[in-house]
């Protein structure tokens, strides 16, 4: 070989600063510990919940879990149904505030706004992504539910929270995430396809309309299921402002109190200290984990999939 | 043909029906109403954020003229008239340093990990995609994680003896690993977005790998970086669910043994019993007294809003700085 024709002392030694190298790879060590951080908190997220969750999963009464129309943890009655129900109520009313307008918004941003009017406006649409679950909570209890639950459906239902008044509020509170994602998705539509189309004679209306969303339909698909995602997994607005306290009972009207997964995750937390060891309440808490944390995973896995099509489209 | 005999002969009033007939009809209604229906959305979304501050400035303003710096340094009570949010503000405080020490570094060593060393494999795209999941995650189930591990597990680690294990250091390890992937992913763009020029020029003078980072990839990349640990520190200051579940105390004073009021900058607090300005707000907002309620729930929201909102723009505006003068 090559290699062994130079001498073992050469003059010319390219190998460079053995401390140097050594430092090299400590410090490349140190970065893939960060990073394989992230692998541990996984592992320890879903350890953590069939951990504590396996001794409800082996002892519970399931036939009771799965028909039982009653959640009360501290009288050992744990119907799921209640729970999951509220929760896709909740997310639906949320859908219908977030949707339309967030991808009202998305719109207009990305094809008719003006750059300043946008430079403008999109920060403080931001600023509305920055507001604290538990400022929306406080809102939707003192002002959504008197002012428009009350209004629209009589005073009566518009004092105390309200699966609708709560709803609303996780709604405001998911409408920056569909108008950035969906943003994002318009915005990575080629300009020739906008130009191409004008060049046909069509209107930005009908641009809009023909060429732009359909080219970021996947976007706009990825921004609900995240921003349903989101909106299952919202606890505070739910908590403070449905209305429930400890108990969740089956209903599917808007106007009733409820108790959804998270926020019945949140009661049953408040004073778990006086739970624990009596009974099954606590290891219930994670159970319900179990389901929230597979339920918004299996969404995030869905939604991230359409977001890289239409990276990948285009 | 026809054109160039308009051209050279017709009047002014030609030209213009003409002009009119190839552009279509002068106002286009449809148009003009969709426009209006997008404007109004955004409006409405926007009509809703100033509604929201003025609903809560209006109900909690009125305490800080007529009781401010005793409504800050007064602990929680069951008097609305006497209650104060020093207990929330020495817990978010403390909740915040301990987000900056824990995922600042470890989030930036991933980062760096992420973009700098890691070769394009299996495992990378594993991390990658583990990273955006984790940020989907719920923050209750977080709070599930920070109950087990941190106030469990780490029990004699985050416990001095004689105070439970509820501590404030585990609530705010619990955070720390909740904005851990907020810190990743912001991170991480900042890094991609330094030119490649300024690595190969520094590779070019002899420079390692991690002088090349130390050197050129971080100092380009810090506006963006500080960007991540401001969206990081403002997420974590306004998150309550974890910190319910890991134990916040939401009992009003006299019901809470183990919550004292001691000073803002003693780091003792960590090993207490401990609740948060979001938590003060939650038990405040659920009380059915109407002072509380109302009156001091609203001045505590002021109090939270006001660090949080301006964290928030501060983090926005500095991105927005980084990405024009990327793009310039």
């Amino acid at each position: 070989m090559a290699a062994t024709a130079i001498p073992p002392r050469s003059p010319i030694d390219l190998s460079g600063d053995a401390r140097r190298h050594r430092r090299e790879r400590a410090i490349g060590i140190l970065f893939f510990g960060a990073a394989a951080m992230s692998v541990v908190v996984s592992a320890a997220i879903v350890a953590s919940l069939f951990g504590k969750g396996w001794e409800f999963i082996s002892n519970a009464d399931w036939g009771d879990v799965v028909t039982s129309d009653t959640w009360n943890p501290r009288q050992n009655s744990f119907g799921i149904r209640p729970l999951v129900i509220s929760s896709l109520l909740v997310t639906g009313i949320a859908m219908l505030v977030a949707v339309p307008l967030g991808l009202g918004a998305a719109v207009y941003l990305s094809e008719f706004a003006r750059p300043r009017v946008r430079s403008v406006l999109k920060p403080v649409l931001e600023v509305l992504a920055g507001v604290p679950s538990v400022v929306l909570g406080f809102f939707a209890l003192g002002w959504i539910a008197p002012n428009v639950v009350g209004r629209l459906f009589g005073e009566e239902h518009g004092r105390g929270g309200s699966m609708l008044a709560a709803g609303i509020g996780v709604g405001i509170l998911t409408i920056p995430l569909v108008a950035s994602v969906s943003e994002d998705a318009m915005r990575a539509v080629p300009r020739a396809l906008r130009e191409a189309s004008a060049g046909l004679g069509a209107r930005r209306m009908t641009t809009t309309v023909k060429v732009v969303l359909p080219a970021a339909v996947s976007g706009l698909v990825a921004a609900f299921i995240l921003a349903v995602s989101r909106a299952i997994g919202e606890t505070m607005v739910v908590f403070i402002a449905a209305g429930a306290a400890t108990v969740g009972n089956l209903s599917t009207n808007p106007l009733d109190s409820g108790l959804t997964m998270t926020a019945g995750m949140a009661s049953l937390a408040t004073g778990t200290e006086s739970v624990k060891g009596a009974s099954l309440a606590y290891p219930s808490l994670f159970m319900v984990g179990i389901v929230l944390f597979f339920l918004t995973l299996g969404l995030n896995i869905v939604g991230n999939r359409f977001v890289r099509r239409v990276r990948q489209a285009y | 043909m026809a054109l160039t005999t308009i051209e050279s002969s017709a009047t002014d009033a030609v030209r213009g029906r003409v002009a009119r007939s190839i552009e279509g009809r002068r106002v286009d209604v449809k148009g003009r109403l969709f426009e209006a229906a997008l404007v109004l959305c955004l409006l409405v979304s926007l009509a809703i954020l100033a509604l929201l501050l003025a609903d809560v400035i209006g109900d909690g303003w009125s305490v800080y003229p007529r009781r401010g710096q005793n409504f800050l340094q007064n602990g929680l009570s069951q008097n609305p008239v006497k209650a104060g949010i020093a207990q929330g503000l020495i817990g978010s405080f403390w909740i915040a340093v301990t987000v900056v020490v824990v995922a600042l570094p470890l989030g930036v060593g991933a980062a760096i990990y992420l973009e700098e060393y890691a070769p394009r494999n299996r495992l990378t795209s594993f991390i990658e995609v583990n990273v955006r999941n984790l940020a989907g995650v719920p923050s209750v189930v977080y709070g599930l994680l920070g109950l087990a591990v941190f106030v469990e597990v780490f029990n004699g680690f985050t416990s001095a003896d004689g105070v439970g294990r509820r501590t404030l250091l585990a609530a705010g390890l619990t955070l720390a690993v909740l904005v851990l992937p907020i810190m990743i992913i912001t991170t991480a763009e900042a890094i991609r977005a330094v030119p490649q020029a300024l690595r190969e020029g520094a590779y070019g003078v002899g420079a390692t790998r991690w002088e090349v980072i130390r050197t050129q990839v971080l100092p380009y990349a810090l506006p963006g970086i500080l960007t991540g640990a401001l969206l990081s520190i403002a997420r974590a200051v306004g998150e309550a669910a974890p910190l319910i579940l890991v134990g916040a105390l939401t009992g009003l004073a006299g019901r809470s043994p183990g919550l004292s009021v001691g000073s803002l900058l003693d780091p003792s607090s960590l090993t207490e019993r401990f609740t948060a300005m979001p938590n003060v707000i939650t038990t405040w907002a659920k009380l059915p007294k109407a002072e509380f309620n109302t009156t001091d729930t609203a001045a505590a929201i002021i109090g939270m809003l006001v660090f949080v909102l301006l964290v928030n723009s501060i983090a926005i505006v500095l991105r927005n700085r980084f990405e024009k003068k990327r793009s310039s």
